[in-house]
């Protein structure tokens, strides 16, 4: 039967189990994952099977570190991700969570762009580090996404956003999300986005301020190319902050959507 | 005609950019979706709506 060790093709005898595939491959690993979930008990393994062998504390060969990072995926997710192409429009809050769920994810390609530095306020919503104050946003972003998985590639654009230059920035991507801070940037890009790449998704977010219920933030399909993300009404105003969990949730609902897309099972 | 799921009633001929201001809504910050079509900017001034009319527009509040 057709087996796969750490991603790679192997044809075994039938009836074997995943420990004793353990015991030949790797006896001293101690995580045994097997289709996306940890085992502590032995399974006969059937076609097709995809087992992971990793021992704790070991830093993985290169090799087969693309594979690890990967093998808690639920099985086939891997192989699709790994063909797409998303843009993010906005390197911020929303941004910068969309981009890092995407690389942990093992997206093939991002295309990033933002015309901004990181400053100290932003680091109670957005994904950077004391040590980036000061850079690029695109510059901080791509190193941090470097040491998540090395595997994804990236492309940055430091430039703020027009409705000339939306046109070459999306050109390759397939899908794109709108993670601006302005709404009429916001606006300005779906508008673009829906007329002149009428193919394309676009993922859009309106209203995370403040900390009232995460509940209130949705995922809700406006056309068959077009999903809004948030509670539509938390405008970020004096007195109404942005904060961390809201902005993430609003985040991680823009790249589960982006995922969903890429597996087409949008609901 | 229904906007965003209200039945509102709106007087004379309306625009887009007539219904944005009657709903005090800024042309520059919304999406707008006539009977599931998006109207393009440029034609809020032009495209006139009726009351059989179902209209979904999407504003925009800033933050992220």
């Amino acid at each position: 039967m057709k087996i796969y060790i750490n991603e790679k093709e192997n044809l075994l005898e039938a009836g074997l189990t995943a420990f004793q595939v353990r015991d030949r491959n790797k006896k001293d690993a101690d995580v045994v994952v097997l289709n996306g979930f940890i085992i502590t008990t032995d399974v006969v393994l059937k076609e097709d099977d995809r087992i992971t062998l990793i021992k704790k504390g070991e830093v993985p060969k290169r090799e087969d570190l693309e594979a690890l990072l990967v093998a808690r995926h639920t099985p086939g997710v891997h192989e699709k991700v790994k063909k797409a192409v998303v843009g993010i429009a906005g390197l911020g809050g929303l941004g910068s969570n969309v981009a890092i769920s995407l690389a942990r994810l093992g997206i093939g390609k991002m295309v990033l762009m933002d015309y901004d530095v990181v400053e100290p306020s932003n680091l109670n919503r957005q994904q950077y580090f004391i040590k980036h104050i000061g850079m690029p946003k695109t510059e901080a972003l791509k190193a941090l996404l470097k040491e998540i998985n090395p595997f994804v590639e990236v492309i940055t654009i430091n430039e703020y956003i027009t409705e000339e230059n939306i046109d070459s920035c999306f050109k390759e991507a397939e899908i794109v999300v709108e993670a601006f801070d302005n709404p009429v940037s916001k606006a300005l890009l779906v508008n673009t986005m829906l007329q002149k790449y009428p193919d394309k998704y676009i993922v859009a977010a309106s209203g995370m301020a403040g900390y009232s219920s995460s509940n209130e933030i949705q995922t809700k399909r406006v056309t068959n190319k077009f999903f809004l993300v948030g509670d539509s009404v938390s405008e970020a105003r004096i007195g109404n902050g942005l904060m961390a969990p809201r902005v993430a949730i609003a985040a991680n609902h823009e790249a589960n959507k982006v995922l969903q897309i890429i597996l087409n099972e949008i609901d | 005609m229904i906007i965003n799921g209200k039945c509102i009633e709106l007087n004379g001929e309306t625009s887009i950019t007539s219904m944005l201001n009657s709903l005090k809504l800024s042309h520059d910050k919304v999406v707008v979706e006539v009977n599931m079509d998006i109207i393009p900017r440029d034609q809020y001034d032009i495209k006139f709506l009726s009351e059989d009319d179902t209209v979904e527009v999407i504003s925009f509040v800033g933050g992220g």
